[in-house]
């Protein structure tokens, strides 16, 4: 076994003066994926980014391959972690393929300029997310769910071993939802990538994730596999709402009582 | 995207562009020279209008051309560093700290030294207050920078028109060209210069992670920028390019708010064209602008930054309006 890609000691984070995660321990290995499940506002983002290094931990510390997060050039963090966050703006225009090229930065050098070679990755992340075709629209005529599509593609250049997902789904459609879910789950499974991801639907977490993380918002916070965490007591205690559990072939889906 | 060749290709034309600007600058006045008389005089021959080139028109087109960069320069940070297009270099206070310096020492009559350097004063003053406040609690968001920087030049504003309201009447027609921006003014044309090739020089390294954090601070922290320390620099070199500029011609107007916009509009918004094709244009214009101000009703002349505006707004509404949606 390789070090994990990433591992978090003692991790305390807090939000102004409420601590939303406390004393986590967690270690995710290469070809791993993770769900961060909870309710609105229980520091699930606020977690992810501070896995990413974007955010200082309140205490303890996050290793990212064995070397503390918060210590590393922001440059090297950025080949060790792509993280995607959950609102775009631009304020001024760029077309699709520059966005995606912007994943490249980490990998060039002062003075370069992005090389065919770059070109040809960033067009094949935009095939891979559906977005062939659309390299010249500026990115204000897209849709929100072609903007999140878009951003997704951006990560995937950025071609580092962990991915962290901020909400992956949103804005988009059920069959890209599908897509999106089964492109990082091969990831993980042929690139030995490590996925992260905050989700909202147990149901699609069970299916395409190893373990999950939940959290409670309180400093509290319960992981492990998918099959022993996401269960309907678990989850109707999490949320605050009574879900009925139906199990078919090995998937799991909840219902809303 | 443009390649690097594309890039190249474009700050060359608009080297050309400057050349051209120049050559009408040193040619056009009450005075006019042949363009053979004016190579002549820059290659040293001396003839009777050889004074005229080097001693009068020279100067003050390279003082033009150093503002007008350092304007376009400052803008196009200003709005990087704001994330808001509408951000020009004046939006943060400086202009305001460094018209209250020129104000005072205009109003008292003070020489010409002491006014360029009350006025430089007071831009690094309203520097070092913009950013003492805004930086006060470690957040410094764009929103909180922005806010403290309008109001402070909403003080300034207030100062100046309390000067202008006291000021003795013979005094006051200077102060005001001083507030629109006067290129007769400026005594020394080499600190603007030099300023705009270090502001150029320091700005370009980090012209791709510029890229990025026009497209968020985190996303651009997130592919590897160290965003604290780059709004820093970016904060200060957009601060003392305004500040030098301002100290050498005045408040010019509209041309670090649109040149940026121009090229953007021409050349798209790599920031790696966009700051030295903005320093290269906002220098060509400026020296057309200044040019024309000074001979469209001479004897009398114009303030500049009246024309600075008449010349670019139907460029820029051109430039708007063929843009396809």
């Amino acid at each position: 076994m390789s070090a994990p890609l990433i591992e978090t000691r003692a991790l305390r984070v807090s939000i102004g003066e409420r601590t939303v995660i406390d004393r986590l321990d967690l270690s995710l290995a290469a070809g791993e994926r993770l769900a961060i499940l909870g309710r609105n506002g229980a520091g699930k983002s606020t977690l992810l980014s501070t896995l990413a290094g974007l955010r200082q931990p309140a205490g303890g510390a996050v290793l990212l391959d064995g070397e503390d997060a918060h210590l590393m050039p922001p440059r090297e963090t950025a080949l060790r972690r792509a993280w995607l966050g959950q609102f775009h703006n631009d304020p001024f225009g760029s077309t699709v393929l520059e966005t995606v090229l912007t994943g490249r930065h980490p990998h060039l050098g002062r003075w370069d300029w992005e090389t065919p070679n770059d070109a040809k990755l960033a067009c094949s992340a935009l095939a891979a997310v559906g977005l062939d075709g659309m390299e010249k629209r500026q990115i204000h005529t897209l849709s929100g769910g072609e903007r999140q599509r878009l951003a997704i593609a951006t990560l995937l250049v950025q071609a580092a071993p962990l991915y962290l997902l901020d909400e992956p789904l949103s804005h988009l459609d059920l069959n890209h939802q599908m897509a999106v879910l089964e492109l990082f789950a091969a990831t993980a499974r042929d690139c030995g990538a490590g996925v992260i991801m905050v989700l909202h639907d147990p149901a699609l977490a069970h299916r395409f994730c190893d373990r999950a993380l939940l959290i409670q918002g309180d400093g509290q916070t319960q992981c492990g596999t998918v099959d022993e965490i996401l269960t309907a007591p678990r989850l109707s205690e999490l949320y605050g709402y009574q879900l009925r559990q139906i199990d078919d072939a090995g998937r799991r889906c909840f219902i809303p009582e | 995207m443009p390649t690097r060749q594309r890039a190249l290709l474009i700050l060359l034309t608009l080297c050309l562009l400057a050349v051209g600007s120049f050559g009408m600058a040193l040619m056009a006045g009450s005075l006019r020279v042949p363009p053979g008389e004016v190579l002549g005089a820059l290659f040293g021959q001396g003839q009777d209008s050889a004074e005229i080139v080097l001693q009068l028109r020279l100067p003050r087109a390279i003082a033009a051309f150093a503002c007008g960069g350092l304007l376009a320069l400052a803008g196009a940070l200003m709005q990087v560093l704001l994330r808001n297009p509408l951000a020009d270099p004046y939006v943060l206070g400086i202009s305001g700290g460094a018209g209250v310096g020129a104000m005072f020492a205009l109003m008292l009559g003070l020489p010409v030294l002491a006014v360029d350097s009350l006025a430089f004063a007071g831009a690094l003053g309203a520097m070092f207050i913009v950013f003492g406040l805004a930086h006060g609690d470690g957040s410094w968001t764009q929103t909180r920078l922005l806010l403290t920087g309008v109001i402070v030049a909403a003080g300034c504003g207030a100062l100046v028109a309390l000067m202008l309201a006291i000021a003795d009447e013979n005094r006051l027609r200077g102060m005001l060209f001083w507030l629109m921006g006067d290129l007769g003014q400026s005594t020394q044309w080499w600190p603007a210069l030099l300023a705009l090739g270090v502001g150029l020089a320091l700005a370009m390294p980090f012209a791709r992670e510029l890229n990025l954090l026009a497209r968020g601070q985190m996303q651009a922290q997130a592919l590897g920028v160290a965003v604290g320390r780059l709004r820093w620099v970016i904060y200060l070199l957009a601060s003392l390019a305004t500040a030098a500029s301002v100290t050498t011609a005045g408040s010019i107007g509209f041309v670090g708010l649109v040149v940026p916009h121009l090229v953007r509009l021409a050349a798209g918004n790599d920031q790696r064209l966009l700051l030295p094709a903005s320093a290269l244009a906002g220098g060509s214009l400026l020296v057309l602008a200044d040019t024309a101000a000074r001979t469209l009703i001479a004897p009398q002349q114009l303030p500049v930054g009246v024309l600075t505006a008449l010349i670019g707004v139907p460029v820029f509404l051109f430039l708007l309006s063929r843009q396809p949606k």
